[in-house]
């Protein structure tokens, strides 16, 4: 295929998104952590609980930054390189977006810096209040931007004026719009995909604290907030999954034959793993329940369910990439699943902090749950294809007429050094953070007492020269 | 009610609202490398620490706001200034990060490569805003499918670029006063001194483009005959220019913060007026234009929107102002500082 604009527009748009998307799941994860750790202060006033969500309150910073630097370009990006699209939804995606600027935006921006730099400016209980209404805020964002992807996926609520190139859907009933049959479905999984992230980041530290021996308190403590929310929301995610295919099953047809390799109509087979070959259509070495995807969909295992045959060639999406993405997903969060159940056991047993292989495991499954929130992502994205408004509007007609390839491809240059930069410098700040620790937080209005001072000998001892500088540095 | 006219007046305001909070901050990122020593460069970042980013939030919600407002003229401004977009896009990206990075290792390279970072973002930025502005007012080559049919070069004319160089002064003067409230001491005595350079070099180009505009830019007029009351803004601005100068020598600087707030005001207004009914405007044929009518989303939605921005813009203005309070007052640099 040779280099299109459509083609170098998708690109961006996959290499912009996906960069983004490593920071607003992360964020919202962290910030349901952040509210339950402070509520703890709040009810024991134990400093330790203070510590920890002044430590995590840091890390959240550093990736709010990068999720807001990387996010406008996401709104930018529908008009430089998206202008036909544009054209064609912004009558019913716009009251979207503009309901995530006015509720969600300047709710966590403006909140955003209380929780930051306010702790020696506003009372306790405000301070709480402020970072609640931030994690609210980073959901609120999550919402309207689900609902505006999820009506690209299943559209309602619309009707469609003008023709041609004047064609556009223009909004007839807002609720039907907001609550379109996927909607709802898809937020639940895109947050508890959150949930999932920000509690493995935070099991992921604190392992590597334990194994390190550095910080043991406040790791085993964080450790045990971030299981529960990673035990509760890996339980959820396959049930919300399975109503989600549920629904793909009902509108996207096209979308679920292409996830499971359905080529021919009929009773479906439900993979464990495999490698779909369209030309042969069929799938190759795989490992599949007779009849499993009919089960899940209609109740019996032999239903049947439209396969790719069902739909012209032009219509499949790449059937190859969208198979491979869902089921890499699928298999992670079994693995987040069995994770969290063994180490919830072992921790109800008393043996978890001895289980050294179990911590290095934490350690890395990190990146088992960054990668399966991009991989659901890219299933559902794929799956769409060809069209960009399911039904309505094909990817290739939605692309700016006025931007040409060399334009783009430029920017994709551009995009690719400062993404590289930028990825760099996330890592080694986080890094330096996690090396650096969290400091023992004096109680508040209680320095002078010895068991401030105390506590903050005792924080300078462990830490040794490292927090002289840190001082410093923004610490 | 008008809803589109209810529309452009309220993007009127978020861009009013944008250029005004983060046209100090810019301007902060202006006059960065202009302070001696890296205890002041930390002093000026922490001056707008805590406000930069829910500033830049009211660009966000502009660029929303338009899209669904205007989606025509969002699409056609979006893809047709692709280049200077994706330029402002990385200075905007570069700014943001080189705050957030800068302090976090005592090495003076990596400090110094940040503080350029800074520097170089924020004016590019500014300069870039300037350039749309006007482009927005000469008017650009927009054909009759609403496609922009210029090239980079018919972005890069005298007049937008005069514009470009005139926000980078009017922001660099609204830093240094908002930066003369945020300091004390010795380098409060220098921010003095900038004030007053910064403000001339303002009124210079402020006289200058005023001048080039009226003899150049014949729309920028055209609506006062309906609008007589205009020239009551225009007025109103004259004061609030000859006010900087009078409040910064009676040494009352949050009088002269207002008043280079009002300056700022007055000029988007103007701007706005000098707009409409367009949004752009065609060079190669009026009736190709975009207007606050044939670029409008139906009315249906702008309805709809205007319940959400009633619900959510009392929210707005309250967290606006709570944040404001909680961080007034001198820069102390702390634990929690950049």
């Amino acid at each position: 295929m040779p280099l299109d604009v459509v083609l170098l527009a998708r690109l961006q748009f996959a290499l912009t998104v996906m960069f983004h998307y490593l920071f607003p799941p992360l964020t919202i994860g962290l910030g349901v952590l952040m509210v339950a750790m402070e509520w703890r202060f709040l009810r024991t006033r134990d400093p330790l609980y203070e510590s920890m969500a002044r430590f995590w309150t840091k890390i959240f910073a550093v990736n709010f930054a990068l999720g807001v630097a990387s996010g406008i370009v996401m709104e930018f990006q529908f008009g430089t390189n998206w202008a036909t699209y544009s054209r064609y939804v912004g009558d019913v995606f716009g009251s979207a977006l503009a309901a995530e600027g006015i509720f969600a935006f300047f709710l966590e921006s403006g909140f955003l810096a209380v929780v930051v730099f306010g702790w020696d400016r506003v009372s306790p209980r405000m301070h709480f209040f402020a970072t609640v209404m931030v994690a609210l805020g980073s959901m609120f964002s999550a919402i309207w931007i689900v609902v505006a992807n999820s009506w690209q996926q299943t559209p309602a609520g619309f009707h469609i004026v003008g023709e041609g190139l004047d064609a556009r859907a223009e909004i007839t009933d807002f609720w039907a719009m907001v609550f379109n049959p996927s909607s709802m479905h898809r937020l639940t999984h895109v947050l508890i995909g959150a949930f999932i992230l920000g509690a493995f980041f935070v099991m992921s530290v604190s392992a590597y604290y334990l194994l390190r021996g550095r910080h043991e308190e406040f790791a085993r403590r964080s450790f045990r907030f971030a299981l529960v929310l990673g035990l509760l929301a890996s339980l959820a995610a396959p049930i919300s999954g399975h109503f989600q295919a549920d629904t793909v099953a009902r509108t996207q047809p096209a979308k679920l034959a292409a996830f499971e390799g359905h080529f021919a109509s009929g009773p479906a087979d439900l993979y464990l793993f495999g490698l779909p070959d369209v030309d042969e259509k069929r799938v190759k070495v795989g490992l599949a329940i007779p009849g499993g995807l009919s089960l899940l969909v209609h109740g019996r295992f032999d239903a049947p369910v439209p396969g790719l045959d069902a739909f012209p060639r032009e219509d499949w999406p790449p059937v190859g990439l969208s198979f491979q993405t869902y089921h890499l997903m699928v298999a992670l969060g079994l693995f987040f699943l069995a994770a969290t159940g063994y180490a919830a056991w072992r921790l109800w047993r008393g043996t978890l902090w001895r289980a050294r292989w179990l911590l290095w495991t934490f350690v890395f499954a990190v990146g088992g749950a960054f990668a399966a929130n991009q991989l659901g992502w890219v299933a559902a994205e794929v799956g769409r294809q060809p069209w960009v408004v399911y039904g309505l509007l094909r990817t290739s007609d939605g692309i700016s007429k006025a931007v040409q390839a060399s334009q783009v491809a430029t920017s994709i240059v551009m995009f690719l050094v400062i993404y590289a930069l930028l990825f760099a410098v996330w890592v080694y700040v986080l890094n330096d953070k996690i090396q650096h620790g969290p400091e023992l937080a004096a109680p508040r209005g209680a320095a002078a007492t010895p068991r401030g001072l105390l506590e903050a000998a005792g924080s300078l001892a462990a830490h040794g020269e490292a927090s002289l500088t840190a001082t410093e540095r923004r610490s | 009610m008008d809803l589109n006219l209810l529309w452009f007046g309220l993007l009127g305001i978020l861009l009013t609202g944008y250029a005004i909070l983060d046209g100090f901050d810019l301007g902060v990122g202006i006059l960065h490398l202009s302070v001696k020593d890296d205890t002041e460069r930390r002093i000026l970042m922490n001056s707008i620490g805590p406000l930069w980013d829910g500033n830049e939030v009211w660009l966000v919600t502009f660029g929303g706001a338009l899209f669904a407002a205007f989606p025509h003229a969002y699409a056609t401004a979006f893809s047709g200034f692709y280049l200077p977009f994706m330029l402002l896009l990385f200075a905007l990206i570069f700014r943001a990060v080189s705050m957030e990075f800068r302090s976090k290792r005592p090495s003076p390279a990596w400090r110094r490569f940040w503080d350029g970072a800074f520097f170089a973002a924020s004016t590019l930025a500014t300069f870039l805003f300037g350039v749309a502005v006007g482009n927005s007012m000469q008017g650009m080559p927009i054909g009759a499918d609403r496609e922009f049919a210029g090239t980079i070069f018919d972005l890069l004319r005298p007049y937008p670029l005069l514009v470009g160089v005139f926000a980078v002064a009017t922001f660099a003067m609204h830093g240094s006063i908002y930066l003369y409230l945020k300091t004390e001491g010795e380098l409060q005595q220098r921010v003095h001194g900038w004030m007053w350079r910064t403000f001339g070099i303002f009124l210079v180009f402020y006289m200058f483009v005023t001048v080039v505009t009226l003899a150049t830019q014949p729309s920028a007029i055209r609506n006062f005959a309906e609008l007589p009351w205009a020239w009551g803004v225009v007025f109103l601005s004259i004061l609030a220019i000859a006010n900087i100068p009078r409040a910064i020598y009676q040494n009352r600087p949050f009088y002269a913060f207002v008043s280079s707030s009002c300056t700022i005001a007055a000029l988007v207004f103007l701007f706005g007026v000098a707009l409409f009914p367009n949004l752009i405007v065609s060079s190669l044929d009026p009736a190709w234009s975009l207007t606050i009518y044939n670029a409008a989303s139906s009315p249906k939605t702008l309805g709809i929107m205007a319940i959400i921005a009633a619900i959510g813009m009392p929210f707005v203005a309250a967290y606006t102002g709570v944040i404001y309070w909680v961080f007034r007052g001198k820069v102390k640099l702390g634990s929690f500082s950049y």
